[in-house]
């Protein structure tokens, strides 16, 4: 499997998870917090390119927390 | 140092809290009410004659020598079996009392070989002792009359011999496997002088039911039950106590010595996870710790196409060093990690993180623990606030209603099996929740009261199920959620599972279990008393793992089914030391003490002991490392007490991933599959050979202590320790104390550990600090360890790994009592005398629509890969569902098995994977493939030359 199909294929399924949360921000928050504890910088650079990129393939909710998870390493930088 | 012989008080202790004070032979005793008058009188030291009384098992009052006299009572009554009561008056020994017991121990030695110099009990023989005690001078009978002294030797099995005409029929035996191990493989057969022992029916004892645990061997007082090694050897001559490096129980064993060699492994009665029992593995099988497979010198090569090279240590170490040193340089900084093990020490595993982090400055540092039990720690982190189990085992013994999901406890975690089953035949009910008929399903004296035989990848819709009948019928114990748990994620919980497509009827088009089971096994569990759950890796080891892991303990918190004894989530961890590598820090996310490495505070802590700059992000998980590597990125492992290559799913893969590597070291005992694709061999030092510790299931940190000198010179702890101040960070220990001291420093939980303290309590479970300075048996009691239990929703989202017509069955994978994970140990034992190749259990009906019959050579095809094994057709399987182990690795298990993993921590989907057989010829290209790499490596290891 191509390294980026690996990764929409975890991020969606980090996803599925956190969708049983109704609250739509906290399950955005709680996918970002996870991606952002337990993926390496390399992989969240890459997910966030391939948002960037137009992000096919990522569930509605993965790619907001990407979006998100994007946005928060931006104000790091 | 010297031969430890356990007291023996002839009964097992009283748990009665009252006290009763008696006389026995003029001195007073208080004891607990219960107390027989055999262990009372031993208690003060006044050994009462005994044969068939041994204090493990419950007394039986047949061999007749510890008769004693009682002050107003009548005849001679058996003191084993005579309970102490207020104000009782004993006599032990009088004329009359010993002619009783000289007339009975002429009955025995009539009848048993008098060969005491040539027996290899011969100063060690509860027999020979007592005729000295009773002080037999004569047999009146003679030894002509009829008797069983030409009686047949069985030596079926590899481990030890029965020899019947040395049998005095005292049913200690027979007591043992029934009391102790719950199996009922020994019985009497025939009456009177007929009486003989009997394994199953008449059969021997390979082919009877028997599961070699060794405690009818134990609790012989003769030499009927003897180790083969004691036959060969003699007895030993000095004892040591360490903790057995198989399975997550972690039994405590007294290696029993000659010299630096073992003679055996005795269980130690005082041993607090197993209390003097043990298993077949940790038993007998010790001996590939000394089999001729073992590498003991070091070696490297350019290639792994090339031979090898034997160099000496400093060559090896110098070599590795100088090879990461040049990746990084090359490739960066986080192009090399390195691999903890659950088989290696927690001092071992410490080092090998603290290398990773401090040496080769990354978080690249991962452990087997991935592949097994990492949505434990993920799930009770996220729920209960730490990850961890939250019981003793011996808090099985107050349960009332039991729940093993997704565990064969029987075949992985026997010693806990045994006080398991111990419980369910006094009375405690049970729900097992698994694929296959387990032996726990149904087996001596043990019965489910139900199995929910869930299709493999359903675990989350049948916990949802079981949360929807314990919400909808109002069994929630609100007192405890009210006061304990997060109320509001109480709430959002209770809604969710009460949504009518989680209840038992909507789930069982997923399941497959009957919804009237699920709403009865689930008001079983809410209002039996205390509940308590067990689990294993078929509910970890799913792309869906972690919430089931969280779904379990919402169930628990939701009964108020934590927090005391009898109750709790209990992980049945894999190996002796999956808790221990994750306790100290193996994951890439986290420091020792499962401490973020985002956190200032903690990082700041650490970089200061250690004198290092730490990385503030997370490192890449074994996955991750594979896939990196396949990429380009990363070059180089250091991987201690792993075996990946057979381990791993998608053995294709994971192969690929090492032979792109530039640096792949290997520290093993054995050339294991990853040591084919290494270009360093370290050889590493076996568990008689270490000092250290190991932390078990319960949390229970228990001492590793070196029996033998390290074959190949250096204790693993010691080889880390080369290799890191070779890449230039420096590392002064000069022992495993040393090391244990550093972690007790910085991890708040070790905060009390010490090798002094485990000398003098024999283990503490963690926490272990100032507030628990003996340790913590049971966790969570006041509140829990986040403080509020915090409850979450568990949508059950089906695998992606699914049969289709083209893969129609599904494939589940375990493994068996005999063998253990990669068998690196147990194929070299004896133990292959049980299982000795992986085969592929097919039920009849899936068996027969292909051809297929027992022994057949079947083709097992997945969308990852083929290999083929021999079938066994068996109903323990459900249609639908087969089901191999993994513990050779020619059968190429994770040749079939997927990348699909956990969502949460990438554990692999072992249980899950879609494949179709077909019944064939020959074996797979892979398996010739296999076989070719193997003769390959193989003939460079035999060829290695010296540098």
């Amino acid at each position: 499997m191509h390294h980026n199909e690996n990764l929409i294929k975890m991020a969606n399924d980090i996803s599925a998870f956190f969708a049983s949360d109704t609250d739509h921000a906290s399950a955005v928050g709680g996918m970002v917090d996870h991606l952002t504890k337990f993926w390496e910088p390399r992989m969240r650079k890459a997910i966030i390119a391939h948002l960037n990129e137009g992000g096919e393939g990522l569930s509605e909710l993965a790619e907001d927390a990407v979006r998100q998870l994007g946005e928060n390493a931006s104000v790091a930088a | 140092m010297s031969l430890v012989r356990d007291k023996d008080y002839g009964t097992p202790a009283s748990l009665s809290e009252k006290n009763v004070t008696v006389e026995i032979d003029g001195f007073k005793v208080t004891v607990p009410e219960g107390t027989s008058v055999m262990r009372a009188a031993s208690s003060i030291g006044i050994e009462i004659p005994k044969l068939c009384a041994t204090d493990s098992i419950d007394p039986f009052g047949s061999c007749r020598l510890c008769v004693c006299q009682v002050e107003g009572g009548k005849g001679y009554p058996a003191s084993c079996t005579t309970p102490v009561y207020e104000g009782m008056k004993v006599q032990t020994e009088n004329a009359k009392l010993n002619q009783i017991r000289k007339g009975i121990m002429e009955l025995y030695i009539s009848d048993h070989p008098l060969d005491c110099l040539t027996c290899p009990s011969n100063g060690n023989c509860e027999l020979q002792d007592m005729a000295g005690t009773v002080g037999l001078r004569e047999v009146r009978y003679g030894y002509e009359g009829q008797n069983h002294l030409q009686a047949e030797k069985d030596t079926s099995n590899p481990y030890f011999t029965f020899d019947p005409s040395k049998c005095i029929v005292c049913s200690r035996c027979v007591r043992a496997c029934e009391e102790t191990q719950g199996t009922f493989a020994l019985t009497i057969d025939g009456r009177g002088f007929d009486s003989v022992i009997s394994p199953g029916q008449n059969e021997s004892f390979m082919d009877s039911e028997c599961v070699s645990c060794g405690a009818c061997v134990q609790a012989c007082p003769t030499a009927t039950l003897m180790e083969k090694s004691v036959y060969e050897m003699g007895q030993p001559d000095h004892s040591i106590i360490t903790t057995c490096a198989y399975c997550g129980v972690g039994c405590s064993f007294k290696a029993e010595m000659k010299g630096a060699e073992v003679v055996r492994m005795v269980p130690d009665k005082n041993g607090q996870a197993n209390h003097g029992h043990s298993c077949v593995k940790g038993r007998f099988a010790f001996g590939y710790a000394t089999h001729p497979d073992r590498l003991t010198t070091p070696m490297i090569r350019k290639s792994i196409h090339d031979p090898w090279q034997k160099v000496s240590w400093d060559e090896a170490i110098n070599y590795a060093a100088s090879e990461f040193k040049r990746i990084q340089a090359k490739y960066g900084r986080y192009s090399v990690g390195g691999l903890t093990s659950s088989r290696c020490t927690n001092e071992e595993a410490y080092l090998v993180q603290k290398l990773v982090r401090a040496a080769f400055g990354n978080n690249n540092v991962d452990t087997c623990a991935r592949v097994c039990h990492s949505p434990t720690g993920y799930g009770l982190k996220q729920t209960l606030g730490e990850s961890a189990g939250t019981q003793t085992f011996d808090s099985v013994m107050q349960s009332d209603v039991i729940m093993v999901i997704g565990a064969n406890p029987t075949d992985g975690h026997p010693v806990f099996a045994s006080l398991m089953k111990k419980r369910l035949r006094q009375g405690a009910k049970l729900i097992v929740a698994d694929p296959r008929n387990i032996d726990l399903v149904r087996s001596a004296h043990v019965e489910a009261d139900y199995h929910l035989k869930l299709r493999p990848g359903t675990n989350v819709a049948l916990v949802n199920a079981l949360a929807h009948v314990i919400v909808a019928e109002g069994l929630v114990k609100e007192d405890f959620v009210n006061a304990k748990c997060e109320v509001d994620s109480f709430n959002k919980w209770r809604d969710f599972v009460a949504q009518e497509r989680n209840s038992p009827e909507a789930s069982e088009v997923h399941t497959g279990v009957p919804a009237k089971l699920v709403r009865e096994a689930a008001r079983l569990y809410a209002t039996a008393g205390n509940g308590a759950i067990y689990y294993g890796l078929g509910v970890t080891e799913h792309s869906q793992g972690s919430t089931t892991v969280i779904g379990i303990a919402n169930l628990a918190m939701a009964t108020g089914n934590i927090g005391r004894e009898g109750v709790g989530v209990n992980p049945l961890r894999g190996q002796n030391n999956v808790q221990g590598s994750c306790d100290m820090g193996s994951f890439p996310h986290e420091l020792p003490g499962y401490r973020h490495v985002s956190d200032l505070e903690t990082r700041t802590l650490f970089e200061s002991v250690w004198g290092a700059k730490l990385e503030a992000e997370p490192g890449l998980r074994i996955p991750n490392m594979f896939t990196a590597a396949i990429e380009g990125s990363f070059k180089g492992l250091y991987c201690e007490g792993e075996d990946i290559a057979q381990s791993d799913p998608n053995t294709q893969h994971v192969a690929e991933a090492l032979e792109a590597m530039e640096c792949v070291v290997v520290q093993d005992l054995f050339l294991n599959e990853t040591a084919k694709y290494a270009h360093v061999f370290l050889p590493g030092a076996s568990f008689l050979e270490k000092t250290g510790t190991f932390t078990n299931a319960e949390r229970r940190i228990s001492p590793v202590r070196r029996v033998m000198p390290p074959k190949a010179g250096y204790e693993d702890w010691e080889v880390t320790q080369l290799l890191s101040n070779a890449l230039g960070y420096e590392m002064n220990y000069s022992s495993a104390k040393e090391i244990l001291d550093e972690i007790a420093f910085l991890v708040p939980t070790f905060k009390g550990v010490s090798f002094k303290k485990l000398d003098e309590l024999g283990s503490v479970q963690w926490p272990c600090n100032d507030e628990a300075p003996t340790g913590t048996p049971t966790m969570h009691i006041e509140e829990f360890v986040r403080g509020k239990g915090r409850f979450m929703p568990t949508e059950y989202v089906p695998t992606s790994e699914r049969s289709t017509s083209k893969y129609p069955l599904i494939l589940t994978t375990g493994r068996i009592l005999s063998q253990y994970n990669v068998g690196a140990q147990t194929r070299r034992t004896d133990n292959v005398a049980w299982h000795s190749e992986d085969r592929l259990d097919i039920h009849p009906h899936d068996a027969e629509v292909r051809g297929i019959k027992e022994g057949d050579k079947v083709s097992i095809e997945s969308r990852a890969g083929v290999t083929v094994l021999h079938a066994r057709v068996t109903e323990k399987m459900q249609p639908g569902v087969v089901y191999t182990t993994f513990h050779f690795p020619e059968s190429g298990a994770n040749v079939i098995t997927t990348d699909n993993s956990d969502w949460a921590t990438n554990c692999p989907e072992y249980k899950v994977t879609a494949v179709q057989v077909t019944k064939v010829g020959g074996f797979s290209l892979w398996q010739d493939e296999f076989k070719s790499f193997t003769e390959q490596q193989l003939s460079m290891l035999e060829n290695a030359t010296a540098g």
